[in-house]
């Protein structure tokens, strides 16, 4: 039996997941040693049909086409594994969801007639079964690694799905919003980055979308005392994972 | 299958380049009649976003455009909106986000020469493939590019949509006792970087030459990365054209045509190009002079006596160059760094409107922004590089394909690889502005 088969695919996105995996310059030649990459046109001109062991998917899914594509996809994967915002909850695209597209469609583009576009941006899962989804925007390298070894060696990824906080605590970084009543979505946003952005003075901004065990509403009141509106507020949580936290919050 | 008057070629999706897209090539009598490069992008509609945010938000935001080069969206939002706010930003701020912009461009001009562009010239597949065979080449290529990612993330907080950066400059600096370790790891990567030019520079390149006008940043007395005034290099023409940043719009016009969902801009009306062969054209004379002396070992004569290429194959040696250039500047600006006293300039909101452009690696990327006095974004315009170089594109494609077919008596795989290289000399970042691109030829 060869190697594994590895296929890298891509949807409505920045491209910035996938080139987390040609960031991982430590691992990337050994990675490429034990699993046989069979599709990724980014890296390769190389390009073989599936069915493939390992298919990681990048993007949400935005017009007709690419809802036809994620099942021919679905169809040649024997274990799919979808990677950032996009993919796991719509990203920024999710914005759509609740405007009117054709007024976005007539501000961008000269000739709307042109453009074929589905009035929402959705997660694979909302297509496909998915085998494991990894948040992000964009995923965090070593996590990445992590979802990618353990496939190799039949286990679930050890992806904890705690919040940012427990990441602060572990970095040691003191608490912004305690200490300088900045504003901070860490207590409801899925831990994976490191904590970077409390790390660097700012409040956490939930681009790793909300964690296992959310209490959103407890959290708008804090928003609020630390001098956010209800419009502020509404946008922190209405950005890079839009869709997800428009869910927590209906709950 | 060999020449005919008439058929039709169809190949899936063009590799090695950021994102996804199509080309579609038509022959009618041995005469290539249309050569188009599709960019079928999902729309993204990122302008539509922006409206109705604050004006802090921008730099987050218009980076995911794009996760090559995030940091170019980032900068150009950052000077548009401090344009419409009448702020100038602290001078050790602005040194600060030139060495972060110094660690995009060595991450991504390294990931396209290595990853994207080398297996062109080696007839391999993929820079996996070439490691089986020069497994050193291609770690030193993947060392350099993590030398890029060190500035990145240091400063960045993390190396894809960096954190830190904010209207006025950045959420933190770095003491200098945090930034100086990466001294070392950029002086192996100025090795890494020269050791990149020499072997670049071995590749066989063939004749070709763009007629485009080029058009690139230019700030006197340096390299222009992250400011600059808009400057045209006309293809008749050996003296660059400044004009005013304000006016892009009315020189650089965007059309939208039924074949692409990307916009196919023009410049005074007509094809320009924008990128590494414009830079080195309009700015070369401004390299370090480390830098002059990797063009000269890279075999492109002495930029500071206004010698640059227009041959599209040899762009990988002026990226090369500009990689030494960038190591060597972050380089610089590392010894020379002091903290500066405050992280950011305050930007007070008042309406206004506001025009920033920055040189992303693979060419000018203008942001422009209306505000009212609450700092609310009112309507947004981003014109991205890979846009404005479609034309030229397709021009170089098709030219190309005439060449080859005119020739010889060409098989439909070599015309679809010469094509793809076409494509690929411009390095063009299908996802700032598209997604899917598959290969048509009819013959007819």
């Amino acid at each position: 039996m060869g190697a594994p088969t590895l296929a890298v695919f891509k949807l409505a996105s920045c491209d910035g997941c996938q080139l987390t995996l040609l960031d991982c310059e430590d691992e990337l030649l050994g990675l490429a040693g034990q699993m046989e990459i069979t599709h990724f046109l980014e890296a390769s001109s190389a390009v073989r049909p599936g069915p493939y062991d390992l298919t990681l998917v990048e993007g949400s899914v935005t017009t007709p086409a690419d809802a036809e594509r994620i099942r021919e996809i679905r169809a040649a994967s024997r274990h799919l594994v979808t990677i950032g915002a996009c993919a796991t909850a719509g990203g920024i695209q999710a914005l759509r969801n609740f405007a009117d597209v054709e007024e976005f469609t007539r501000t961008v583009y000269a000739r709307p007639d042109y453009i074929d576009t589905l009035a929402t941006s959705t997660p694979v899962s909302a297509h496909v079964d998915v085998d494991f989804e990894l948040r992000g925007c964009p995923v965090d390298r070593r996590q990445l690694l992590e979802v990618i070894t353990a496939y190799l060696a039949g286990r679930r990824p050890d992806i904890p799905d705690n919040s940012v906080c427990f990441e602060c605590k572990r970095r040691g970084t003191v608490c912004v919003t305690v200490a300088h009543g900045t504003p901070c979505l860490g207590p409801v946003t899925h831990a994976g980055c490191g904590a970077i952005c409390p790390a660097y003075g700012r409040g956490c901004y939930g681009c790793f979308g909300p964690s296992g065990s959310v209490n959103l509403p407890a959290l708008i009141p804090v928003l609020h005392r630390d001098g956010m509106d209800d419009r502020d507020t509404e946008r922190f949580l209405h950005t890079f994972n839009t869709a997800a936290f428009e869910e927590e919050s209906r709950r | 299958m060999t020449h005919r008057g008439s058929r039709v070629l169809h190949v899936g999706s063009l590799s090695r380049v950021e994102g996804e897209g199509a080309l579609h090539l038509s022959v009618h009598d041995g005469t290539v009649t249309r050569a188009q490069l599709r960019i079928y992008e999902p729309p993204r509609f990122f302008e539509a976003f922006l409206r109705g945010r604050s004006y802090a938000e921008p730099p987050d935001i218009t980076a995911r455009v794009c996760g090559i080069c995030p940091v170019a969206y980032q900068l150009s939002a950052c000077a548009a909106i401090e344009n419409a706010c009448g702020i100038t930003v602290d001078p050790a701020l602005r040194v600060l986000r030139r060495l972060l912009y110094c660690g995009e461009w060595i991450e991504s001009q390294t990931l396209h020469i290595y990853l994207l562009h080398a297996p062109d010239f080696l007839g391999c597949d993929s820079a996996i493939e070439l490691a089986r065979t020069a497994r050193g080449h291609v770690e030193r290529g993947l060392r350099l590019k993590q030398a890029g990612n060190a500035i990145l993330e240091l400063l960045g907080g993390r190396a894809i949509h960096p954190v830190n950066v904010r209207i006025g400059g950045f959420h933190r600096v770095p003491t200098v006792a945090e930034l100086r370790p990466l001294a070392g790891q950029l002086e192996r990567a100025l090795d890494d970087a020269w050791q990149t030019v020499e072997w670049v520079s071995g590749f066989e390149f063939p004749d070709a030459e763009v007629d485009a006008d080029l058009f690139a940043l230019a700030e006197p007395e340096t390299y222009a990365i992250e400011t600059g005034t808009p400057a045209v290099l006309r293809a008749d023409s050996d003296t660059p054209n400044l004009f005013p940043l304000h006016t892009f719009l009315d020189r650089v016009r965007e059309e939208h045509l039924p074949h692409s969902t990307a916009l196919h801009a023009t410049l005074d009306g007509r094809r320009h190009l924008t990128g590494s062969l414009a830079r080195f054209a309009i700015s070369g004379r401004w390299l370090s002079r480390t830098a002059v002396r990797a063009a000269r070992a890279a075999g492109l004569g002495d930029p500071r006596a206004g010698v640059f290429s227009r041959n599209p194959y040899r762009s990988i040696l002026v990226r090369a160059v500009e990689v030494v250039y960038a190591v060597d500047e972050a380089l610089r600006i590392i010894r020379a760094y002091e903290r500066p006293r405050r992280p950011y300039t305050e930007v007070p909101a008042t309406a206004g409107t506001g025009h920033g452009a920055t040189e992303a690696p693979r060419g000018l990327l203008y942001h422009r922004y209306v505000l009212d006095a609450e700092g609310t974004v009112t309507d947004a315009r981003l014109v991205p590089p890979t846009a404005q170089n479609q034309g030229a594109i397709e021009d170089d494609l098709r030219r190309t394909a005439q060449r080859a077919i005119t020739q010889s008596d060409i098989e439909d795989e070599e015309l679809t690889r010469l094509c793809e290289r076409a494509i690929r000399n411009h390095d063009p970042c299908i996802s700032c502005s598209t997604h899917f691109l598959d290969l048509t030829v009819d013959r007819t």
